[in-house]
């Protein structure tokens, strides 16, 4: 015991992510000593109960506001339970329960939307083999490493804590975009390009950590902020430091001009994995953009204010504009995604005016699109997802049930009153003015508006359009994915009628410790 | 006398009956039918209710029969709801409408493979969005409300319309809807960021007039904008022609009748007195607008070939007289503007309702494909040139009422713009006399003899239907005086904005809960 000496950790803090990479490691024993047969429910009721023991701990934390690590009661920067960092971690473990539920659906089409070794040449001996089985349970723990990676992300309070939780939320989700059972070739596509860029992103973001620790003499967000006003270095520094992060951050958040993996991945992923994406590290990386620009960077707020402005417009206005020529319907909730991140954006730039309101946003968009991948994920032909939208046609005289439930959540997304897609806008927009960015939300109005077309055009598809002879199946009852639209719905609906109580919370949440 | 909770009951029994309606299996059409009249039937009784406890008398609270329930502290939103003359006019003639326009498309579903309830529910649910725009006391409230109304009529366009372009109509209808909505969503947040968090309109207007002038001149457009469009006023207007053309007549009498009476409510609901001095910088440019629109909305339509498209012009030169009463700021013409949107309401939607009527009976509304009419259905071709003549204020009818006191008002302030408006009268005789003449008097189209429902002439639900708006149209004709009693107390605390002297306002009846 040397420098260890006086060093206090919150053990009760750190619980949420403990509890979750336990459950992971026990996840991957559970593969390798359950027999096959009965690995999937094991692995579901683990995933799910580490999750929810992981909110428990969660909300048990809430109040608190200090570092986990401290030494002589000075906190260090590593992990850092704050208000939007324990919001954030609970709203990730709530949406990863509804993503792994989503993932553990095996009624669609048999053994589920996943196969363990996609690299099986398709068809031959093997790959039968490996389809009749109810297989691919590793899924679950990869998706465990991934949540309790992004569980850490948003808590983070050094850049160096921040690049582990990147990675660690990274790696299993390369791997979960390839294990698509069908279409096997756009799902690799997808993960090899997702990978490789993502890598980009990363080195990236090293090299922007070096340049920020050269400026400020260390990686720590409160101690680079200090460094803002105080330090001698060359402000160069700073500046290529902050562009390079901004770059994988601004990756992983999906912003023009860094979307462009964005439609293929979503596209190509398993509708599952692409759900889990679209909610989930949406959340973790704008929890990360809110903590590291709020914490680290709001000192130099001068320097980056033009320039995100800039990627919040194109993001905004790219993502509305690309969403209305799509004829995927994976395509255009991944443009979708994009508009919405630019959104998102606006209230990074608003900083600490915005933050609780860019959480409520976070977490109302994850249930909604959440929800509508679930749907999609139902929509089949035979074996496969019918996911181009004129296979989509005339689906409310088919199965009104899901078109209602699509239509409830495309006017969502367009921002209906009632819907959690207008008061989280309205709030967020509301804010963002607050903070004197009447120009952002003019921007932001107009780019609803176009993207209100899009969706509209879906509905049109399924309410007004006669359905072709061959019209796909919707596959119900699916115990698991109907629990998935359930919640996601229910969430809609609820915080568009009584946001109240949500509001408050992330109202009491919303401001990051040292700013 | 404020009791009961009517006006909640109001925006609630059409709301619940929505969804009892919508729940009714698809078979049961019948069911679905008379639970969906009885319902609107309620709402009748309940607004007559209402109408006869309101207080008439001129230094009676603006705003009565207020609610008031907390529902995001968070945003100060409040369930709140309150009446004003206005108001009364407007809910009057969305009660009295809605059950008119279920009559009328009684069994117009029968040929077409669509679910009766849903299109009843939809109308029940159309009809209480509109009800709680025009008793919202609540600037996000009611913002609520206004979007939320695309929805069922979109569907309703949409997918229960006729012609190749219904769908076509339908977005356009709703994109338009939603770009002015967005515009006063930026409004309405930055008036709540800039009033320190305000929503509630009785202290929205009671407050001291907004200091800057730049900032007011913004938040006037962006409400403004959204009510131009949804009026819709010249130049806003070019949705109007193919939703009206595309919905089933009866929606269409709701679309034109009511829903964009809520436009011009509430400019003066909304615009007048919160943003008195822009206001008044806009007028002369709306005033404008407004003559051209008079004008302009009349030649087009005398080009018209399609009957619901005709008549969905008419209204847009209409809405320029009505812009024209509001704007011209003298009492009695904008007394005039709120009796024409009821007395428009009337007569536009019988001729809506008649243009329907014959629609349904030749399976398509092109003039061309008239001609003679009058000899094999003489009663019909008779409502139809009266529901004509009163959308050209004939005298004895109400719309001539309403002309009359727009025209009068903003002769005393403004004498060229009255007389070029006037030319618009002139127009109304023409496109209408003209319309009646190509589809029911000259040669008989022979083609007519092949459509054996062109002997047919009104049965005895569609007279059942438009007697009470004949009666309304004459009544209202010769004896006015009720209208304007209620709507005149409400009009002058509106231009008291105007003239510069809000001090003078009644006092709020039964401050609010909160």
């Amino acid at each position: 015991m040397n420098e260890a000496q006086g060093l206090q950790i919150d053990w009760a803090g750190l619980a949420p992510m403990i509890i979750v990479f336990a459950a992971a490691f026990g996840g991957l024993l559970v593969e390798a000593t359950v027999p096959r047969a009965r690995r999937l429910p094991v692995q579901v009721a683990l995933a799910v109960a580490a999750l929810a023991a992981a909110f428990i701990a969660v909300v048990l934390n809430s109040g608190k506001n200090a570092a986990a690590f401290a030494i002589e009661g000075t906190g260090l920067g590593s992990v850092v339970l704050d208000g939007p960092g324990l919001f954030l971690q609970g709203t990730l473990a709530i949406l990863a329960i509804v993503a792994v539920l989503l993932l553990a659906e095996r009624r669609t089409t048999r053994g589920g939307d996943f196969v363990a070794e996609a690299a099986v040449v398709a068809d031959s001996a093997a790959d039968r083999a490996q389809q009749r089985e109810d297989g691919a349970t590793e899924i679950f723990p990869l998706t465990l490493f991934a949540v309790g990676g992004m569980m850490m992300f948003v808590t983070a309070g050094d850049l160096l804590t921040m690049f582990v939780a990147l990675e660690m939320l990274s790696l299993p989700l390369y791997l979960l975009c390839g294990l698509a059972k069908r279409r096997r070739l756009i799902s690799q596509e997808a993960a090899l390009k997702y990978f490789l860029l993502g890598a980009f992103a990363s080195a990236f973001y090293v090299y922007g950590m070096a340049m920020l620790y050269g400026f400020a003499g260390t990686v720590d967000l409160a101690g680079i902020n200090r460094a803002g006003v105080s330090s001698g270095q060359p402000r160069m520094f700073l500046y290529l430091g902050v562009a390079m992060i901004a770059v994988a951050l601004l990756f992983k958040a999906a912003a023009v001009p860094f979307h462009m993996w964005t439609p293929d991945v979503y596209t190509g992923a398993p509708t599952p994995v692409t759900a889990l994406m679209a909610a989930c590290v949406k959340v973790a990386a704008f929890g990360g953009l809110l903590r590291v620009f709020n914490v680290g960077l709001a000192s130099s707020a001068w320097d980056w204010h033009l320039i995100l402005t800039i990627i919040a417009v194109a993001t905004m206005i790219g993502g509305a504009i690309f969403a209305v020529t799509q004829r995927n319907i994976k395509r255009l909730l991944a443009y979708s995604s994009i508009a919405n991140a630019g959104y998102l954006l606006v209230g990074v730039i608003a900083l600490g005016d915005a933050v609780g309101q860019t959480m409520f946003y976070l977490a109302a968009y994850g249930f909604t699109v959440i929800a509508a991948f679930a749907v999609v994920s139902l929509v089949r032909d035979g074996d496969e997802e019918a996911t181009h939208l004129a296979r989509w046609a005339g689906l409310g005289k088919k199965s009104p049930a899901t078109a209602v439930v699509f239509t409830v959540l495309m006017l969502a997304l367009a921002g209906l009153p009632f819907t959690s897609g207008f008061t989280a806008k309205f709030s967020l927009f509301a804010a963002a003015l607050q903070a004197d960015e009447l120009g952002l939300v003019i921007v932001g109005v107009v780019s609803s508006a176009i993207l209100a077309f899009p969706y509209l055009k879906v509905v049109v598809l399924l309410w007004l359009n006669e359905p072709a002879p061959d019209a796909p199946t919707v596959n119900l009852p699916s115990p698991m994915a109907g629990t998935v639209v359930a919640a996601g719905v229910a969430a809609t609906i609820l915080l568009g009628v009584a946001p109240g109580p949500l509001l408050d919370i992330v109202d009491q949440a919303s401001v990051f410790l040292n700013t | 006398m404020n009791e009961l909770p009517l006006l909640s009951a109001l925006v609630a029994v059409p709301l619940i009956g929505a969804v009892v309606v919508a729940s009714i299996k698809r078979e049961n059409a019948d069911a679905a039918r008379w639970t969906a009249l009885a319902v609107s039937g309620v709402v009748v009784v309940i607004t007559a209710l209402v109408a006869f406890g309101f207080d008439y008398a001129a230094g009676a609270p603006w705003l009565q029969f207020t609610e008031s329930y907390t529902w995001i502290e968070a945003w100060d939103l409040q369930i709140s709801w309150g009446v004003d003359g206005i108001a009364l006019l407007m809910v009057a003639l969305t009660a009295g409408l809605t059950p008119i326009a279920m009559l009328a498309s009684w069994r117009d579903l029968d040929a077409v493979k669509r679910s009766v309830p849903a299109f009843f529910a939809l109308i029940l649910a159309l009809e209480a969005a509109m009800l709680a725009t025009f008793l919202a006391s609540n600037v996000l409230l009611f913002y609520f409300f206004f979007e939320a109304m695309l929805v069922p009529m979109y569907f309703l366009i949409g997918s229960y319309g006729t012609g190749p372009k219904k769908q076509y109509a339908a977005v356009k209808f709703f994109l338009y809807s939603l770009l002015g909505g967005l515009f006063m969503l930026v409004a309405v947040i930055a008036l709540w960021v800039n009033n320190g968090g305000v929503f509630d309109w009785q202290t929205l207007v009671e407050a001291e007039p907004m200091a800057d002038g730049t900032l007011q001149n913004w938040l006037f457009l962006g409400f403004f904008i959204a009510f131009a469009i949804k009026a819709p006023f010249f130049p806003f207007h070019t949705w109007l022609p193919d939703a009206g053309g595309a919905a089933p007549a009866a929606v269409a009498a709701l679309l034109v009748g009511v829903m964009d009476k809520i436009g011009t409510f509430a400019i003066l609901r909304y615009c007048l007195p919160m943003f008195p001095d822009a206001t008044q910088t806009f007028a002369p440019w709306i005033i404008g607008m407004s003559v051209i629109g008079v004008l302009y909305a009349a030649f087009v339509a005398i080009g018209q070939t399609d009957l619901k498209r005709l008549v969905a012009y008419t209204s847009i030169a209409h809405f320029g007289f009505i812009g024209l009463g509001i704007f011209a700021f003298t009492q009695a013409s904008a007394t005039g503007a709120v009796l024409y949107m009821f007395n428009h309401g009337l007569a536009t939607g019988l001729l809506f309702i008649v243009v329907g009527f014959l629609a349904i009976r030749r399976g398509s509304a092109q003039i061309a494909d008239y001609g003679g009419a009058a000899k094999t259905l003489p009663l019909l071709a008779g409502v139809f040139l009266f529901a004509g003549l009163a959308s050209l204020s004939l005298p004895g009818t109400a719309p001539f009422i309403s002309e009359f006191l727009v025209l009068f008002g903003a002769f005393t302030g403004n004498e060229p713009v009255a007389v070029l408006a006037t030319l618009g009268i002139i127009l109304a005789a023409a496109y209408v006399l003209w319309m009646y003449q190509r589809t029911m008097q000259g040669d008989r189209n022979p083609a007519l003899d092949d459509v054996p429902a062109m002997r047919r002439d009104l049965t005895l639900r569609e007279k059942v239907l438009v007697a009470p708006l004949v009666i309304a149209i004459l009544g209202f004709g010769f004896y006015p005086q009720p209208l304007i009693d209620a709507v005149e107390p409400a009009v002058d605390n509106t231009l008291l904005f105007i003239s510069g002297e809000p001090e003078d306002l009644p006092a709020a009846e039964g401050v609010s809960n909160e």
